[in-house]
């Protein structure tokens, strides 16, 4: 028996491997569906909810709902991308972002999400929470003012690092990421070299003395849209 | 028929947005001919001498000034823009919206390691516009119809939107233009 099954996303069929989500189908597609808290080479984690798809009218996390056969899901609709834009406008609100000085502008997820889905200004109000930094290592340094609470550090520093450095403390709106350690960032066994550190999709940890060195025009996000590498597959699935 | 008119004003901003106008270069001069400036620092004409078909404002509202001169554009323009990152969240300015005002004016005027001043004490005359608890993006203090980002916005996208506008044509703006930063 083949483990090959088919289901629809917007209308179009396409071909999937039993056991693999939404989300990897779609990539494997060329189907971009936006997201922040899935990497791809980490578990789910079904946290942000920007990959919000409808599966047979219903509401499921792409990124955590497997596929079944004959599946329809809708993706590409006005109304969940307002609902995409209005969680991003949701975390620009929540946080301090500003942009115009911030270290990963032009590389960062949140922001080219901004742009993809159209954000000019949030509909929310900012909030100007008071959030800290931590400076205190030699190599890196969080911020906790940009941080979106994506749990890609804390999975990342278990599932690849092999360590245990960051972890959620707090519920709700006073939710943070904090080390495991009994001073600071620096009492921890992190290093620069940890997937954790890269994988963060915003400019809330960064390596020091790295800074500003793309100019602007050459970053990733400044003249293509995030998603296009995945969406420049559709051409390559197409022709085979 | 008249050229239609054109406002701007920068209120807690560092005037980079206007720079940024006049960097359209030579574009500039078909704007002339597009349309004519009233109130704006571009001109220095102080009092809106009739109604405006555009207001561009930069920067957000710190002190009292900024939102009468925020809501004296909006009762003479038709249609009122937020250019750049300062008008739209506040931007620079913003960042000591979650620090105490006093402490924020003990530090400029008491504490900080280079101040200088004997009187010893925070500035209160009746001339100074009254400082905010917070600074407040324009669309938090009257309503915006249309928002430009940037730090500052590129002169293509001011350009591209104003043309936009004024020949009464869809914002079809590309992609590079829309930036935060
Ligand atoms: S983390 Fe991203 S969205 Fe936040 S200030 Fe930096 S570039 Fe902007
Ligand atoms: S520090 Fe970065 S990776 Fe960690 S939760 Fe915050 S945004 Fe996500
Ligand atoms: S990407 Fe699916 S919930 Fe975050």
């Amino acid at each position: 028996m083949s483990d090959k099954i088919k289901f629809t996303m917007d209308g179009v069929e396409i071909e999937a491997t039993q056991g693999q989500t939404i989300m990897q189908a779609a990539d494997e597609a060329g189907i971009y569906i936006p997201r922040l808290c899935a990497h791809k080479d980490l578990l789910p984690f079904g946290s942000c909810r920007v990959c919000t798809v409808m599966v047979n009218d219903r509401p499921q996390a792409a990124c955590t709902q497997p596929v079944s056969p004959g599946m329809a899901v809708d993706s590409e609709t006005p109304e969940l991308n307002d609902i995409r834009r209005s969680i991003v406008e949701m975390l620009f609100v929540e946080g301090n972002h500003y942009c115009a000085f911030c270290e990963k502008s032009g590389n960062c997820e949140l922001q080219a999400l901004g742009y993809r889905l159209g954000m000019l200004a949030p509909r929310y109000p900012y909030m100007f929470n008071k959030h800290d930094v931590d400076a205190s290592h030699p190599d890196i340094y969080i911020d906790h003012n940009r941080c979106i609470l994506c749990g890609r550090c804390v999975r990342s520093s278990k599932e690849l690092d092999g360590k245990n450095v960051f972890q959620f403390v707090g519920r709700g709106i006073h939710k943070r990421v904090a080390f495991n350690s009994d001073t600071d960032l620096s009492g921890t066994d992190v290093s620069v070299t940890d997937r954790a550190i890269e994988n963060c999709p915003v400019g809330a940890i960064l390596k020091k003395r790295s800074a500003y060195a793309v100019p602007i025009g050459k970053r990733k996000y400044d003249s293509q849209p995030i998603g296009s590498d995945i969406e420049s597959r559709k051409a390559a699935v197409k022709q085979s | 028929m008249a050229k239609p008119k054109i406002a701007t004003a920068s209120l807690a901003g560092c005037f980079g947005c206007h720079m940024s106008l006049l960097d359209i270069d030579d574009r500039i001069l078909k704007l002339v001919e597009l349309v004519d400036f009233d109130k704006s620092p571009v001109d220095d004409i102080k009092k809106f001498t009739g109604r405006c078909a555009v207001g561009l404002i930069e920067g957000g509202c710190c002190n009292e000034e900024n939102v009468h001169n925020l809501q004296y554009f909006r009762e003479n323009c038709d249609i009122l823009i937020s250019v750049g990152e300062c008008a739209i969240m506040g931007g620079i300015p913003a960042m000591r919206n979650n620090i105490p005002l006093k402490e924020c004016l003990d530090e400029a005027y008491l504490n900080g390691p280079t101040v200088y001043n004997p009187s010893g004490k925070i500035p209160g005359d009746k001339e100074l516009p009254l400082i905010l608890d917070r600074v407040y993006p324009c669309h938090e203090v009257v309503k915006m119809d249309y928002y430009l980002p940037g730090c500052p916005p590129p002169a293509d996208l001011l350009w591209q939107a104003l043309v936009a506008l004024l020949e009464n044509k869809p914002m079809d703006l590309p992609y590079e233009v829309i930036k935060y930063d």
